[in-house]
């Protein structure tokens, strides 16, 4: 058991093996694995992001389907409530209309009989006045006996 | 067991005598080198294969494996280490590896490198005798020391980078006593205590691999009891080859922290 040149081959050796280690073995592998821990790092926060965010979605879509339903309920109610005021709106408005219709006849059917009656007043005036004059057999001083004629037709 | 006519002595010595060339101090223990140099072209190789195609896509069962050894190396640095310095990790890895996979030699059985060794010797012409093979590098200190040796050259290094050298002598000179006649006795502690760092990393991964190795080889000298007990200190040994190459590891880590720290 002697310490001899061997020594110097195995140092020699190692110092060897060492440099080559530290310049073409070492930095790739830990290169890899950092770089692969920091993939697998970003990727579990990904996944946790993820999941953080297709819950927020769900949550999301749920209220949205919440407030589309009271959305929808509250415009079926205006409508409802809007039709009804229309119905309403309308059947006022046909009163009114009739009322204006009803109303412009009878004046025009009054108007009617007050001239028909003025007319028939008239005829009935000459009438009586020929009568008379038939009966009388003579003529009548119109101008002296208008006042009886107006009378006459006054009472008629 | 090697041969019949062997003793026990000659086989144990012949497992853990080291293939040797040279001379003296120029000695060069060729299985050491060879099986350490080629645990970790096996390390690289295999890691750099990774390294070519890797992405942050959705890796390959390989790279899945790979990167599992690469996270928990700088996991374990990260939270020794607060500093910032590109070379710890490659550094930790590389020991952690390296180590584990030199330890791991450990587990075949003790004689088929050795016997595999041996005929290939005696084919080419020589004495299968004088043929040795100590598979395991860790079980070399020249090897453990080695690499406990770096390590201190690095903590050397990064305490006079981080602190200066009048920093760092004022680190070995003013702790733990804060009086100027007791610096000298300081700095005999702090050296101690500065030196017994590599030196314990070298002994530990040694003492432990190199004392598996031969309870091993005791184990396969028992004739059929060694199977059992084979199984039985193997499953033991797995536990102490990841452990003895984790605490290497994780205490060059702690020791290059306290070089970048200001005490």
């Amino acid at each position: 058991m002697n310490i001899n040149a061997t020594l110097i081959g195995e140092l020699i050796a190692f110092v060897v093996f060492v440099l080559f280690c530290m310049k073409y073995v070492w930095p790739p592998i830990i290169g890899a694995i950092e770089t692969r821990q920091q993939k697998i790092a970003d990727g579990l926060a990904a996944s946790d992001r993820a999941e953080q965010d297709l819950r927020l979605a769900q949550e999301k879509a749920k209220q949205q389907l919440v407030d589309a339903k009271a959305q929808a309920s509250a415009v079926i109610d205006q409508a409802k409530k809007r039709e009804a005021q229309i119905i309403e709106e309308a059947a006022v408005k046909a009163q009114a209309e009739r009322d204006k219709i009803l109303a412009q006849a009878k004046a025009e059917v009054e108007a009617e009989r007050i001239r028909a009656k003025e007319e028939l007043r008239k005829q009935v005036a000459a009438l009586a006045v020929a009568g008379a004059e038939r009966i009388l057999q003579r003529s009548i001083d119109e101008a002296a006996h208008s006042d009886i004629l107006d009378k006459l037709v006054a009472e008629l | 067991m090697a041969s019949g006519e062997l003793t026990s002595k000659d086989y144990i010595t012949h497992h853990l005598t080291n293939w040797s060339v040279g001379e003296g101090f120029w000695t060069v223990h060729v299985d050491t080198l060879g099986w350490s140099i080629f645990m970790g072209l096996i390390f690289l190789f295999s890691f750099r294969a990774v390294a070519k195609t890797a992405n942050a896509g959705v890796p390959t069962k390989w790279q899945c494996a790979v990167e599992m050894v690469v996270e928990f190396i700088d996991s374990t640095v990260k939270s020794t280490f607060h500093g910032k310095n590109p070379l710890i990790a490659p550094l930790a890895l590389t020991i952690f590896v390296w180590v584990l996979l030199m330890n791991l030699l450990d587990l075949v059985p003790v004689d088929f490198i050795p016997w595999t060794a041996q005929q290939i010797g005696a084919a080419m012409g020589y004495d299968p005798h004088s043929v040795y093979m100590k598979a395991v590098p860790t079980t070399d200190l020249n090897m453990t020391i080695a690499l406990a040796l770096g390590v201190f050259i690095l903590m050397i290094y990064y305490s006079i980078k981080m602190k200066g050298i009048g920093g760092f002598i004022k680190e070995l000179t003013t702790q733990p006593f804060n009086t100027p006649w007791l610096y000298w006795f300081n700095f005999i502690l702090e050296v101690v205590a500065l030196l017994a760092k590599p030196l314990s990393l070298a002994l530990r991964l040694f003492g432990n691999l190199y004392a598996g190795e031969l309870i091993f080889i005791l184990i396969a000298m028992t004739g059929l009891y060694q199977l059992p007990m084979h199984f039985v200190w193997a499953v033991f040994h797995l536990l102490v080859i990841p452990l003895q190459a984790f605490i290497f590891t994780i205490l060059t880590v702690v020791y290059l922290s306290m070089a970048h720290e200001h005490h």
